[in-house]
């Protein structure tokens, strides 16, 4: 399953949006799930479409993907889509039955709602699918300065991130590695009821820790031996750079905005 | 028990944009009771031929024929547990399989898998203790108090619980001693001769395939380049180098002192004893002729 997972991972290229700033990037993303419930009709959400499917032509990457990543939250859409088309009462009611109305209105909201979530994941999957994990993290990072003010440590939440990142598909290797070396000493994983599905969890989830705590105690004794010594006084490797084309990007995401206030009933 | 590869071809991840072709059209047998030597370059599909021994992957195309099991990419997941029963893997780096509290229940863990009770699984635990080199003491100890080299036996121990008729090892000695590995493969030696288990071995040593295997299969890029007894395979010594392989220090040498003797290796020793054997020969000779 985990090998569907497209959500989440980076997939080299050098189009427009692989070469933006991370952090123009990360705002727009976070600005646009801010904005998109500034629409409420046909219109707003029609700009909004245009917008993301801009979005997605500009990265170059098969649209194909795009519905694969969907794909996997398919369920969650339906469900709240379905709740809602049978739960928004309304003007114009086209069935009824006990308190189960289907109106106008209701059908109206499920399309928007699902129209709102299919945007989202697109979005946040251009995000993911165009930015390498470790220049995400570097835009954090820049974007969390100002906390350091109110005494949030912002180098050791970045760091903890980057680390995290980074070892997301080697221990998810490891997970593998551990599982077939269970399954081929005769545990079924995903098999029988919910207390032996549970139970079959231990062998993975024992071994998974332990060599959790093992690499993070190399891994700290790495970074002392060469000379790591926390935040103060580092220099970046890895230096952003804000260019015009990222000015671009953020205009181009405030003239969507204002086109929504404009547009919106 | 047989295991057979036909037109064999693996793709993981199909359909998405990290998919990658591991096997071309495999196609190779491992015969009952043979000592068989897996050896490849990084990268050339090793491990993954090693998971359809036992099933762990199913072929996208093709089919493995293990025993009397056909699996092919259609084949149910159901009655998968008695085949990996009869094929038992030695992972690479096992010691990062080990969980239970001591090392006699985890030895138990596999047996009690497939039907064993606890005082059975633990009375094989006790039984095996003594093969991988460790004594009874050890049945109470935790895995993690143990050092790499004890931990890998009684992760080892822990397969061989299952009394496996085909048994895989994937890089059984990587990281042990010089000692550690001797012993780790003579008892994996022994094993083959004394109860005529089939052996596959996965290995960058080429000094242990000269010393046990009897067949040797050679992967490149996801395809059986060539099979045969190792003996013949070394001969090629610029082929095997093309491959990003070794040959073994016996043959290295062997190859030295002909270039500088003009002296003929026929058969070509595999072993220290067999080229010492030949040299031996060789050095009376000589002396013969001076006299």
């Amino acid at each position: 399953m985990m090998e569907k997972l497209i959500f989440g991972r980076y997939i080299p290229g050098h189009s427009f949006i692989h070469k933006l700033d991370p952090r123009s990037k990360l705002m727009g993303a976070i600005w646009f799930i801010i904005i998109i419930f500034l629409a409420n009709n046909w219109l707003t959400y029609l700009a909004l479409t245009v917008f993301v499917l801009t979005a997605v032509k500009l990265s170059e990457i098969n649209p194909k993907f795009f519905i694969n990543g969907v794909k996997p939250l398919i369920w969650l859409i339906l469900f709240t889509v379905i709740l809602q088309i049978l739960f928004t009462s309304g003007q114009t009611i086209w069935f009824r039955l006990g308190p189960v109305v289907i109106s106008q209105e209701g059908m109206l909201n499920g399309v928007f709602i699902f129209m709102r979530f299919v945007l989202i994941i697109f979005m946040s999957t251009i995000l993911t699918l165009t930015t390498m994990p470790l220049s995400l993290t570097d835009a954090i990072e820049f974007l969390l300065r100002p906390l350091n003010a109110v005494k949030v440590p912002v180098h050791e939440i970045a760091l903890m991130l980057s680390i995290a990142l980074r070892f997301v598909p080697t221990l998810m290797d490891e997970t593998e590695k551990i599982m077939n070396a269970q399954r081929a000493r005769g545990i079924d994983f995903g098999e029988g009821n919910i207390y032996q599905q549970m139970k079959s969890i231990v062998p993975l989830l024992i071994p998974l820790f332990v060599s959790s705590f093992n690499r993070a105690e190399e891994l700290a004794t790495a970074m002392e031996a060469r000379g790591y010594k926390g935040g103060e006084g580092r220099t970046k490797y890895r230096q952003l750079a804000w260019e015009n084309r990222d000015t671009i990007v953020m205009i181009a995401f405030g003239l969507l905005s204002v086109g929504l206030f404009l547009l919106r009933t | 028990m047989d295991i057979r590869f036909e037109e064999v071809g693996y793709t993981y991840q199909p359909g998405t944009p990290f998919q990658s072709r591991a096997l071309f059209d495999i196609n190779l047998s491992i015969k009952d009771s043979s000592f068989t030597a897996l050896v490849g370059h990084t990268g050339s599909g090793k491990s993954t031929v090693l998971q359809h021994l036992n099933a762990l992957k199913k072929p996208t195309s093709g089919q493995v024929t293990i025993g009397d099991r056909v699996i092919t990419n259609f084949s149910e997941d159901k009655g998968l547990k008695s085949l990996r029963k009869k094929v038992g893997i030695v992972f690479q780096f096992p010691e990062a399989q080990l969980f239970e509290e001591t090392v006699g229940k985890d030895i138990a863990f596999g047996p009690k898998n497939f039907g064993l009770t606890e005082e059975e699984g633990l009375a094989k635990a006790r039984e095996l203790l003594p093969l991988v080199g460790l004594d009874e003491s050890f049945m109470e100890r935790s895995p993690f108090d143990l050092s790499g080299g004890q931990m890998r036996r009684v992760a080892i121990a822990g397969v061989l619980a299952l009394e496996p008729e085909v048994l895989v090892l994937d890089e059984p000695t990587a990281g042990l001693d010089p000692q550690g590995r001797k012993d780790v493969m003579d008892m994996f030696y022994n094993l083959y001769k004394n109860q005529g288990l089939t052996v596959v071995l996965v290995t960058h040593q080429m000094d242990d395939v000269a010393t046990y295997a009897d067949h040797m299969i050679v992967l490149e890029k996801g395809t059986v380049m060539k099979e045969g007894h190792p003996r013949d395979l070394f001969k090629e010594a610029g082929w095997l180098s093309s491959m990003q392989l070794g040959v073994p220090s016996t043959v290295r040498f062997a190859h030295e002192l002909e270039e500088k003797f003009q002296w003929m290796f026929d058969p070509l020793p595999l072993t220290t004893d067999e080229l010492a054997e030949q040299m031996k020969e060789k050095l009376a000779d000589k002396a013969g002729e001076s006299l």
